[in-house]
């Protein structure tokens, strides 16, 4: 693998135009411009409908200076083996094919088709990004909701049930590369686009993406709440290349600290999270611990 | 070339020789021989085309729907609750105007759960913009499919070509499978006018606003409505596109017909029988015996169904003492779909001139209930003799 990219060695072509659509502090903003800076100028989007549809902007106007095909909300994976096998057909395979698409419309509705595509092994980036919850439609819980949050529609106990994990599910598909990433740690993301560009079959990514109004905290604190994500060790940064799990990035480095921040901090700093009790607090910390040991037992 | 194959075959033989780049489908009685015949073709490098085994009839439009989006010419077919699970898509396909045609082997809809004949599944599809094309045997089925990538590529608008569920789909039948140079002088490859492509980005299907919006260099763009608007436009000019297809056909290939309908012992007939699909070529046992007792009564087989040629039909029905429309679906809660499709057209074209048929509407073979040919020759003489109901009539029910 070549060396870590910094922010000075970040490629400056810029594929997003600034001034999107997308809320002030929108982790997804972050995600999608360093994410389209490692694809490159030779790819092909597919979008269906999510926020990443209004940070795109209103026809006639695009905030993407990449071609990009909108898609139901059930079909983007099915959608991006639609482009590949077109491609494939005209000699045109030089060319990326990456999918798009939020937390619901990737492990909710989305999910038979992303697995129709892993499980044919189609050629394609499929990118979830998971501001956990349906927030485009004004913040209704998902699979992908955690335990606790309250959304429009777990109004006042929060949601009861954990949270889905997608990765682990496409993980099951035995796919060639699977990646955890944060929209607060984008230099990790960029290199792990940049590390599976050559990898064969379906490459699944999840990124993590702090959202003011849905998470209901000041929208400069972004990056430190998904920071805090990861410090707490609530949600890991991790690739799994042809079977092989390894941490990277920060949570690479709580490996080596083996000290986490404790995850009441985390759940604090977000309204969302107001009724969940401290005993409950107290029991996410203990699988978060649980969790760890076994990183801690496995690196040993 | 002549052969003997069954509707199924004479289908996949028909996406051959139109070179299809990409067909992607998802197995459905009675569409499965069809789609299956296709990946032999592909697997055993007959045709060179991307054979996509998708999980989902959703997925299967929507690999067409992209694929075609980035250049190529696609293909899918399907049946029954497959079109339903299908049905965003399908409005989706028409509204981003793609050129995409879809085997439509007509099987009546759950629930309860059916596998048998009937064509409430095409007919549910009839407002989502598509182009409907119904065939009557396997020869208007290879070449309808031929015709309908040349229609669709011309007008940027989806075609489903329906044939009969068994009756058509996995009986044998002779026809003739055009030669493939013909089939290339006819069929030009596609060429869209924008097909996705790096070099030249745009962003497909994005969010539009009701009103219209002025783009970067100051015009004025369309709006959605504009968008929904031209495409209704299209499909009312794709009559015309049509007649152009079938005489275009008919010069290369040596057949050609009535690109809407297609008549039998209707020019001095005073009773039309009008129907869909094979149902019309059972229909002339019938005729042929009432015939022979000195009634004169001819068929009207709708072949075009959307868009909807209502001149052609009040031209060919003005005049006529009944008209008996024969469903093998329904608008629930009214009648036959197409028994009003038509008496709207008469209404249209008609009203006022004396010349308006009483109409007649019959429903059957639903759910495969067998259609017996004397229960056609009742049904014709009731109605014949002057028995017209408002509410449609049901035949061949046992309750």
């Amino acid at each position: 693998m070549q060396g870590k990219t910094t922010i000075l060695t970040l490629p400056a072509e810029e594929f997003v135009h600034p001034g999107t659509r997308a809320c002030t502090g929108c982790g997804l903003a972050i995600a999608y411009r360093v994410g389209l800076k490692a694809l490159g100028k030779d790819t092909i989007l597919v979008v269906p409908p999510s926020c990443l549809t209004v940070l795109q902007g209103l026809f006639p106007v695009a905030s993407t200076k990449l071609p990009c095909l909108n898609v139901t909300f059930a079909s983007t994976a099915a959608a991006a083996t639609g482009i590949l096998a077109a491609l494939n057909d005209q000699g045109r395979d030089h060319i990326t094919v990456a999918a798009w698409a939020g937390d619901g419309g990737t492990g909710d509705i989305g999910l038979q088709a992303l697995s129709g595509a892993a499980e044919r092994g189609d050629d394609f980036i499929y990118f979830c990004y998971d501001n956990e919850g349906y927030m485009n439609t004004g913040v209704q819980r998902s699979g992908t909701t955690p335990i606790g949050a309250i959304t429009a529609n777990t109004p006042f106990k929060g949601k009861l049930q954990q949270k889905k994990d997608i990765p682990a599910i496409m993980a099951a598909h035995n796919l060639s590369y699977v990646a955890a990433c944060s929209a607060a740690y984008p230099l990790d993301l960029y290199d792990k686009i940049k590390s599976c560009l050559s990898l064969p079959g379906t490459k699944y990514f999840h990124i993590h993406i702090p959202c003011p109004p849905g998470w209901g905290y000041d929208p400069r604190y972004g990056i430190k709440i998904g920071r805090l994500a990861v410090e707490t060790g609530y949600y890991d940064l991790y690739e799994i290349v042809n079977g092989k799990f390894r941490l990277t990035a920060a949570s690479e480095k709580l490996l080596e600290k083996r000290k986490l921040v404790p995850v009441s901090e985390y759940f604090r700093a977000q309204s969302r999270f107001r009724v969940l009790t401290d005993d409950q607090i107290a029991g996410i910390q203990q699988q978060i611990d649980q969790k760890w040991e076994g990183y801690y037992r496995q690196d040993d | 070339m002549h052969m003997i194959e069954n509707g199924n075959v004479a289908a996949a033989l028909g996406v051959r020789r139109c070179r299809v780049n990409v067909i992607a489908a998802y197995p459905i009685t009675p569409q499965t021989p069809l789609t299956e015949r296709l990946s032999e073709y592909v697997e055993a490098g007959e045709m060179k085309a991307e054979y996509i085994p998708v999980e989902s009839e959703h997925s299967a439009l929507a690999v067409c729907i992209a694929a075609s989006s980035a250049g190529s010419r696609v293909f899918t077919a399907t049946s029954a609750n497959g079109l339903l699970y299908m049905h965003e898509q399908v409005q989706w396909a028409s509204g981003a105007r793609l050129p995409i045609v879809m085997c439509v082997v007509n099987r009546a809809v759950g629930a309860p759960w059916n596998v048998w004949n009937d064509q409430q599944d095409s007919i549910s599809q009839r407002d989502t913009g598509w182009i409907q094309i119904y065939c009557s045997d396997h020869q208007q089925i290879i070449d309808t499919v031929i015709k309908a990538y040349w229609i669709a590529e011309k007008v940027s608008i989806p075609i489903m070509v329906c044939y009969d569920g068994y009756i058509l789909s996995h009986t044998y039948m002779p026809f003739d499978l055009p030669d493939q140079d013909k089939v290339d002088a006819f069929l030009p490859p596609f060429k869209p006018d924008y097909a996705l492509n790096p070099d030249e980005p745009a962003s497909l299907n994005t969010v539009t606003l009701p009103d219209v919006r002025v783009d970067v260099r100051g015009e004025l763009a369309h709006g959605y409505m504009e968008i929904r608007y031209l495409l209704q436009e299209e499909l009312r000019k794709t009559l015309a596109v049509a007649a152009e297809a079938e005489k275009r056909f008919g010069d290369i290939f040596g057949r050609e017909g009535d690109p809407y309908l297609e008549s039998y012992r209707t020019s001095d007939a005073d009773y039309i029988a009008v129907g869909l699909g094979s149902l019309t070529y059972q229909l002339r046992v019938s005729v042929d015996a009432l015939r022979k007792e000195g009634i004169k009564v001819g068929i009207l087989g709708v072949r075009f169904y959307r868009p909807f040629p209502d001149e052609a039909v009040a031209s060919a029905l003005k005049g006529k003492k009944a008209v008996i429309v024969f469903e093998k679906a329904l608008s629930y809660g009214y009648e036959g779909a197409l028994a009003s499709d038509l008496k709207s057209a008469l209404y249209e074209h008609l009203a006022g001139t004396g010349a308006l048929p009483a109409v007649q509407n019959y429903i059957l073979g639903i759910g495969g209930r067998e259609i017996h040919t004397d229960h056609l020759t009742q049904a014709l003489r009731a109605a014949i003799q002057g028995s017209i109901s408002k509410e449609p009539v049901w035949i061949g029910l046992k309750l």
